[in-house]
């Protein structure tokens, strides 16, 4: 998927991330901080790379401000970032990439 | 050399320090020694004034010179004044290399900031840091190993003369032109001195600052004024609204209720829990809470604390109010009902740093504890317990007495909810070892409660009732399963702090904090 | 054949709001029967979409260790509901709360794309179940019709604050506004043989009110009591919890039945009262309560 536009979801509250995308320079430029970076920095990484990929944007800069969210909430906060950045909020791949 | 809680302890470190590793948590009972003893200046002539006008003039006249060691309470907690005031002055005479020996610091203290960056503080040793003092102790901004010991430990490495005081300073709510100092009345009432006590008898030069000065005799006083040299009166010790504040509302986090909940059912299914047990806990919202649902089950079966214990909040003082404690015994007042409690009531008493948990002296009250409530960050499948250094590897907590009444209690219970946010809280092995995991029988948690293999004896007490018993495995199990496996936050090498054990080993040391970086 | 978690026991249906992690990650430690997940009235209406990728994400990845996961989806007058029930159905929710019912013809819409979902997602058709929350007039009179809608339907809920601004009062806290609607939605709950649960209650400062509405609900007929703190799911629990003597008699009535009707009696007498067989589902409720608040010691 391409990345149109700016688009963010998510919040600061703990146990959330804020997950910001925007079109990028020809490659995934990510950038992650975290309130628990040194014990799942990796994890954290893995997770969005795999989600960004799933959803084949391959082209985009993405900003991830994590409060120690759980796998679950930065999927869904990425997923949504993506599909706003298209405008896209119905008849969505529930199961399908999304998942 | 690796210690009894397999933590490797750097050979320089010992070098540095001349310490010996942990080796177990009782491993020196019974060890001899020579006590330390202050160089002490005679008064002899009685028309001596000891009051003298200013911070500046009674540093002079103590001899304050590059190198030495300063002792400081804490009872003021985030509202003390004395600290900064004392170092600011010392640092305007360009004063070097002073080491700063407190029963305690927090973020009231961040103006010693630029004092540790330009080496007038090269030196840091206290039951814990919070703030910029942690975070420039963490990224390797004081000169020396930062020392991180207990409540009784501070007492036994100045009464061993391993640490030398060469002047204390005692903020005092009250005091009169002699020394004679009180915990109560004033303007900066903190209700009692308990880890103040230690210094007046061991430190060369003892310091009385105060922002009320009453008539002589002070009496009866927490400190006399046979160990006091000077006494200085400024205009505020203290803020009064960052000492003490009213009562903690209550919690009303179900999360918390519920621990407190299965807290007081292990309480009261071991035999300990007859007429006359002895208890304390600290402030967190659950130990609170399980103080006061424990209380309701006293009334119900007619059973009576002998001694409560330690720091104390206003919940501890409405039991003793109502006839169910006999004594409450005092190192350190957490609210004004506290405060005012031991003002009023003949059976709240104060007792020294010294007799709460000195390790080293001919009894403690501590030992004679049956129940301690305490809080952890971390909690390991060995039990070892952190409450010092935080998830992101910075200094940011206090030893306080959680390794002491740990050792002393016969049963010692750890409260810690299993997630925080992310973090897990069981689990395979905490960061950083402050209080050893055989002093520690119980942990609840918000998933379920794990008893100590060590103690069959209260799983025995605990297997037919309806506790959610788990083995502390399962718990990391658990944590794990929900929020993935942390890997150990990363360290640079250098080593910038040391967890003293009571007995004055090392059970682990602290490294400097680095910025993380991903692997590949 | 009806769905076997048709009449599973629902005492405490605690609401959440999909949109804070913080609070669906682990709501089941505290032992609600079931939790709502809300897509509708928590939700601000522009972080509709954020809801339901977290909704999805958490229906799917997340272990609620037995507590029954229904979502509460938006109003039939929204853009927003067709979406809600895709998500819904993908995500494997148990059950589907339809706000804002006012007559059968909703629920058969609902239906629809249920069925809709259940097909596009490969999910077996008729595995999700729907309830119905009433909160008009013309919902509430309507109720037997609702409560007859459907075989996926689990039950009718009341929705008090909007009930009575439709009825153009406020909620009173005598209870005297929603006797009506109670009254009547317990009965026509009864007739078609499906559930029935209370409205909210608010007042987190009035615990002891609290218990005496659930006292009263349960006098009543309730099946249970839509939640909005879990500080009420004990309460509710305690409540609920049949009492030992109502155990022990209960357990008398199944046995003495059970017995005598393998004998041919059919009236008979237990603890001096008399007994027949229309005792018989009201002693084997008894026991299943007791059962699930885990006071029943016995061997039935």
């Amino acid at each position: 998927m391409e990345i149109k536009k700016a688009a963010m979801a998510g919040t600061l509250e703990s146990s959330d991330a804020q997950v910001t995308v925007e079109p990028g320079n020809g490659t995934i430029e990510l950038s992650i901080e975290s309130s628990v970076i040194h014990q799942f920095g990796k994890q954290i990484k893995a997770t969005i790379l795999e989600t960004l990929n799933r959803l084949d944007v391959k082209d985009a800069k993405v900003t991830v401000v994590d409060k120690g969210a759980l796998d679950c909430t930065l999927k869904a906060r990425v997923e949504c970032a993506v599909y706003r950045s298209n405008d896209i909020t119905e008849n969505l791949p529930w199961g399908g990439v999304i998942k | 050399m690796i210690n009894a809680v397999g933590r490797d302890i750097p050979e320089e470190v010992l070098k540095a320090t001349g310490k010996d590793i942990f080796k177990g948590a009782y491993a020196n009972a019974g060890v001899e020694y020579q006590k330390g003893a202050p160089r002490v200046r005679a008064n002899g002539d009685p028309n001596r004034d000891k009051q003298v006008s200013s911070i500046a003039e009674v540093l002079k006249l103590c001899g304050i010179r590059d190198g030495m060691t300063l002792g400081f309470h804490h009872h003021f907690r985030e509202g003390d004044y004395v600290v900064n005031m004392v170092m600011e002055e010392i640092h305007r005479m360009g004063i070097k290399d002073i080491t700063i020996c407190a029963s305690s610091l927090g973020k009231a203290h961040d103006p010693l900031l630029p004092m540790i960056e330009d080496g007038t503080i090269t030196g840091i040793e206290s039951s814990g840091v919070r703030g910029k003092i942690g975070e420039a102790i963490s990224t390797g901004k004081l000169k020396n190993i930062a020392v991180m010991r207990s409540h009784g430990g501070r007492v036994r490495a100045v009464e061993a003369g391993e640490v030398h005081l060469d002047i204390s300073f005692i903020g005092a709510p009250t005091c009169d032109k002699c020394g004679n100092m009180r915990a109560n009345g004033g303007k900066s009432d903190c209700g009692v001195l308990s880890y103040a006590m230690v210094d007046a008898q061991y430190a060369d030069k003892v310091v009385a600052i105060t922002d009320c000065l009453v008539p002589f005799p002070n009496i009866p006083a927490s400190i006399s004024m046979i160990d006091v040299d000077y006494v200085v009166v400024v205009d505020e010790i203290g803020n009064p609204a960052k000492i003490a504040s009213g009562a903690a509302k209550p919690t009303t986090d179900l999360r918390k209720l519920k621990m407190a909940d299965y807290c007081t059912q292990v309480v009261v299914n071991t035999p300990y829990f007859k007429d006359g047990f002895s208890y304390q806990t600290g402030v967190g919202g659950a130990s609170i809470a399980s103080t006061i649902s424990l209380g309701k089950i006293m009334e119900e079966r007619g059973i009576t604390m002998g001694l409560a214990l330690g720091g104390i909040t206003t919940p501890i003082c409405s039991l003793l109010e109502k006839g169910l404690i006999r004594k409450v015994v005092d190192t350190q007042d957490f609210d004004l009902g506290a405060i005012e409690s031991i003002k009023k009531n003949p059976n709240h008493i104060e007792i020294s740093g010294s007799e709460y948990a000195n390790p080293f002296n001919k009894g403690a009250y501590v030992n004679q504890l049956d129940f301690v409530i305490l809080a952890s960050l971390e909690v390991d499948v060995n039990f070892n317990c952190n409450v010092v250094v935080g998830s992101d590897g910075m200094i940011t907590g206090a030893q306080g007495g959680h390794p002491d009444t740990a050792a002393g209690a016969k049963c010692t219970i750890v409260i810690a909810p299993l997630l925080q946010g992310r973090i897990p809280a069981v689990c395979t092995n905490v960061t950083t070892v402050t209080t050893p995991g055989e002093t520690v029988d119980v942990v609840v948690t918000d998933y379920g409660v794990a008893v100590n293999p060590r103690r069959q004896d209260l799983m025995e007490c605990l297997k037919d009732t309806k506790l959610p018993l788990k083995t502390i495995e399962e718990l990391r199990d658990i944590a794990y399963s929900i929020v993935g496996e942390p890997e150990p936050v990363q360290f640079g090498d250098r080593v910038v702090g040391v967890i003293e054990a009571r007995d004055g080993s090392i059970i682990d040391v602290v490294r400097e904090i680095k910025t993380y970086e991903f692997q590949d | 054949m009806s769905h076997p978690n048709k009449k599973r026991l629902r005492r405490s249906m605690m609401f959440l709001n999909c949109q804070k992690p913080g609070l669906i990650k682990d709501p089941y430690i505290y032992k609600p029967d079931s939790i709502m997940l809300d897509l509708e009235d928590a939700v601000a209406e522009n972080q509709k979409d954020a809801a339901r990728y977290s909704l999805f994400h958490a229906l799917q990845e997340i272990d609620y260790r037995g507590v029954e996961r229904v979502v509460r989806i938006n109003g039939l007058d929204t853009p927003h509901w067709k979406e809600d029930i895709r998500v819904c159905v993908a995500g494997g929710a148990d059950v589907i709360r339809i706000a804002k019912t006012e007559c059968a013809q909703d629920v058969h819409t609902v239906e629809e794309h249920v069925l809709a979902a259940e097909k596009e997602f490969g999910r077996p058709e008729g595995s999700t179940l729907l309830m119905s929350a009433l909160e008009s007039c013309k919902g509430v009179l309507n109720a037997l019709e609702v409560c007859k809608s459907s075989d996926r339907l689990i039950g009718i809920a009341l929705s008090g604050g909007d009930y009575t601004k439709d009825l153009q009062t406020v909620i009173t806290g005598t209870g005297v506004e929603l006797q009506g609607a109670r009254q009547h939605m317990i009965m026509a709950a009864r007739a078609a043989g499906v559930q029935c649960w209370d409205t909210v209650f608010t007042n987190l400062d009035a615990m002891d009110v609290f218990e005496e509405e659930v006292k009263m609900i349960k006098m009543m007929g309730f099946d249970g009591k839509s939640l909005v703190n879990p500080r009420q799911i004990d309460i509710v629990h305690k409540v609920f919890t049949p009492t030992q003597k109502e155990i022990i008699f209960a357990e008398k009535v199944v046995k003495e039945i059970d017995e005598k009707k393998a004998l041919g009696i059919g009236v008979f007498t237990v603890d001096g009262k008399m007994i027949d067989i229309a005792f018989y589902d009201g002693a084997q409720r008894t026991i299943a309560l007791a059962k699930a608040s885990g006071v029943y010691e016995g061997d039935l």
